[in-house]
């Protein structure tokens, strides 16, 4: 609590004991004094705020409708009223500020994440003689003080300050504040670390690549920030029905007070008195507070499971999506090459096919070859199969494979073509993924077919649950972006269970892929593509919600996403679904019960059925409601 | 220029929506946003006489509320 809260809890509560005091006296001369005294404590300030409202020409404030409200029920005699719209006021304030400032709080501290001090290494030589060792120097500073090229000494327990590589040292990295991810990761000398996580048991001595300004921590806090600048539809409805809902309640309040008295139904004290029910319920407060509340909440909530969301907007259209667009490599699929199928020629081992195959490849860097030669390392129980003596006369032929001797005989691996070259006959592969064709030349001269080993881009295993989930609530269409032929993207779309397949895409065709997909399911919702955010960038600018994944230490994915998933998971897009709808339905709720309660005892109070204590609810109860609502986005 | 500054004393939803749409109204001004929730103000406005736009800026949020500063 801050002091000034401190002090208006106070002044309640002393407006509350006089106000108490007043109400059980009973029939004395006391009566009426103790209900001044409670009105001027609680309400002193808010008649000053009003009348200098008046003065800056900002009718319709808080301040006048409750001061006028409260005039008015003096005026009609009623005094316990008069000081419980004041009283009542003040409390509702004071919760409000209360829980906005808490739930501010506590968001911010879901982000803390960035280092209060960082240890400089200042090297100072001795003399001029060269042989001496250098005297080092530690020396604290703050984050934004260190340049590239610094030395910085990080100990177990400490928050990386900034973007840096390892000098020396090894240890393990938290990176759950940045990614959600529990599991630490293990880095040694040569890693590029990541400001922001924390150093678990290591001593690490790094070497500053950006300054903190660059750097992850700053960008991440930065866009979280910032986030609710960019505001959604829900919130200016909101702010632009608040602006006629005022003056028209007030107007109403107005004609209540004068037209039946006129028209002889009746007292005028009656009247008015139902016409400050109206001024009393005139308050939008609670509606233009539980909605940026909500919605701030709901940002706080991903960002602690490693989503940065950067515009309340984007939160809102990601609970109307009604379609995922995925780019394949890299998001469905792990973006590496892995051996899925060893198929040996009849009278072939196949542990025989896997150690050609791996030794012929073993000089190349495409990443075919290099999956191959990984996978034999790992069939053959910690034994290399490879053999670096017994391979001569390396060749790559361009476009089609190798060729080379391997233990004295001519062996080539590649791709069709280099086997139809050799005028061998293929079998029949049914298999997803690329295929490399072994063969070999016998002492004979005879060419003969060894085998084929099937190389592929593997899906993620939590991939297809993924989609799952997501037609779970409701996700209508799921659609893979690829560059691959379309029999391939059709077996992996199928196996992954998506309900559409673009294929054979070249890297300028996503954009309008992503249009006509956007064009077709228009009229249901919004199209959010999930990319890596490295090469597809313009499509994740196009679609209504572009959302990076994996981008955990990669600037460009950052920059170019609305959503962004730390961590590479794709299992978070159900996570973030469920945060962005939860989030929209506690904005709704909101208003709807807001306006509900508000015009129900409108009409209650225009016939006479409902006092100003209802009102007071209507005004400082919904709006605790509405917060306290709101407050639920915070959890998931 | 697009800046952004912390709004001290900043107390109500309904104000911040007020100062949002005065400010938006001062001549030379592009864009603001004002966070109740974070208690910022991004303006984008012309580079030229920034500082004039500020000030007339601070005056609009005063005239909703006097505590209300930009820093």
């Amino acid at each position: 609590m801050t002091e000034k809260q401190k002090k208006d809890l106070l002044r309640i509560a002393f407006a509350a004991t006089l106000f108490c005091t007043g109400f059980v006296w009973g029939d004395t001369s006391l009566r009426l004094p103790l209900f001044i005294g409670a009105y001027v404590v609680a309400g002193y300030d808010t008649v000053i705020e009003a009348v200098m409202g008046i003065v800056n020409r900002q009718f319709l404030d808080e301040n006048f409708l409750m001061t006028i409200a409260s005039l008015g029920a003096i005026y009609c005699g009623d005094y316990p009223e008069a000081v419980a719209v004041m009283l009542f006021y003040k409390v509702g304030e004071f919760f409000e500020h209360y829980a906005v400032n808490n739930s501010r709080k506590s968001i911010s501290d879901l982000m803390d994440i960035k280092a209060e001090f960082a240890t400089k290494i200042i090297i100072t030589p001795v003399g001029t003689d060269t042989k001496e060792p250098p005297i080092l120097i530690e020396a604290k500073v703050e984050p934004e003080d260190l340049e590239a090229g610094d030395l910085i000494l990080i100990r177990p327990g400490e928050k990386v300050p900034v973007d840096g590589i390892i000098v020396d040292g090894i240890s393990s990295l938290n990176t759950a504040a940045l990614t959600g991810e529990s599991v630490p990761r293990e880095v040694t000398a040569g890693d590029e670390i990541t400001s922001g996580t924390i150093n678990l048991t290591g001593v690490l001595q790094v070497k500053v690549l950006k300054p903190f300004e660059d750097s992850t921590v700053a960008k991440v806090l930065d866009l979280v920030e910032n986030a609710s600048s960019r505001k959604a539809h829900v919130e200016a409805f909101i702010t632009r029905f608040a602006r006629y809902y005022t003056p028209v309640v007030v107007g109403l309040a107005v004609l209540l007070a004068v037209i039946p008295p006129l028209a002889g139904m009746g007292e005028f004290s009656d009247w008015l008195y139902r016409a400050m029910i109206f001024l009393v319920i005139s308050c939008p407060c609670a509606l233009v507070i539980s909605v940026p509340l909500s919605l701030f909440a709901g940002i706080g909530s991903a960002s602690r499971e490693g989503i940065l969301v950067k515009g309340s907007n984007y939160l809102e259209a990601l609970a109307n999506v009604n379609t995922f667009a995925f780019d394949k490599t890299g998001t469905l699929t792990h973006g590496t090459f892995t051996v899925t199928d060893v198929v040996p020629a009849k009278g072939i081992e196949s542990q025989k096919l896997l150690e050609i195959a791996a030794n012929a490849e073993s000089l190349s860097n495409h990443p075919i070859a290099r999956s191959i030669v990984d996978y034999s390392g790992t069939v053959s129980s910690g034994q290399t199969m490879l053999n670096r003596n017994a391979l001569e006369r390396y060749e790559e032929i361009a476009g089609k494979g190798i060729s080379c001797i391997y233990k004295g005989n001519n062996v080539f691996c590649g791709n069709d073509k280099l086997m139809k070259d050799l005028y061998l006959d293929l079998p029949e592969i049914s298999q997803v993924g690329s295929v490399v064709h072994v063969a070999m030349t016998l002492s004979s001269g005879e060419n003969t077919y060894l085998g084929h080993i099937i190389v592929a881009d593997t899906p993620r295993e939590n991939s297809a649950d993924t989609i799952r989930e997501l037609k779970e609530l409701g996700i209508l269409r799921t659609i893979m972006l690829t560059g691959d032929k379309k029999e391939v993207a059709e077996a992996v779309g199928a196996s992954l269970g998506l309900t559409g397949v673009m294929s054979e895409l070249l890297p300028g065709d996503k954009v309008s892929a992503i249009e006509s997909a956007m064009e077709t399911g228009r009229q249901k919702g919004h199209l959010a593509f999930v990319g890596d955010g490295i090469n597809d960038a313009p499509v994740l600018a196009r679609a209504d919600v572009g959302i990076a994944m994996g981008a955990f230490g990669s600037d460009a994915a950052i920059e170019a996403a609305d959503v962004v998933i730390m961590a590479d998971d794709i299992s978070k897009l159900v996570t973030v679904t469920k945060i962005a709808r939860k989030t929209l339905r506690i904005c709704k709720q909101n208003v709807v019960f807001a306006l509900i309660v508000k015009f129900v005892i409108m009409v209650l109070g225009a016939i006479g059925l409902a006092n100003m204590w209802l009102a007071v609810f209507a005004d400082v109860g919904v709006a605790v409601i509405a917060i306290l609502n709101a407050l639920r986005a915070m959890k998931i | 220029m697009k800046k952004t500054y912390k709004l001290e004393n900043l107390d109500c939803a309904n104000c911040a929506a007020k100062m949002e749409t005065a400010i938006k109204k001062i001549d030379g001004v592009a864009d603001c946003s004002i966070s109740f929730m974070t208690q910022k103000m991004t303006i984008d406005a012309d580079d030229e006489g920034f500082d004039d736009i500020l000030r007339a800026a601070q005056k609009a949020i005063t005239r909703v509320d006097r505590a209300c500063k930009i820093k």
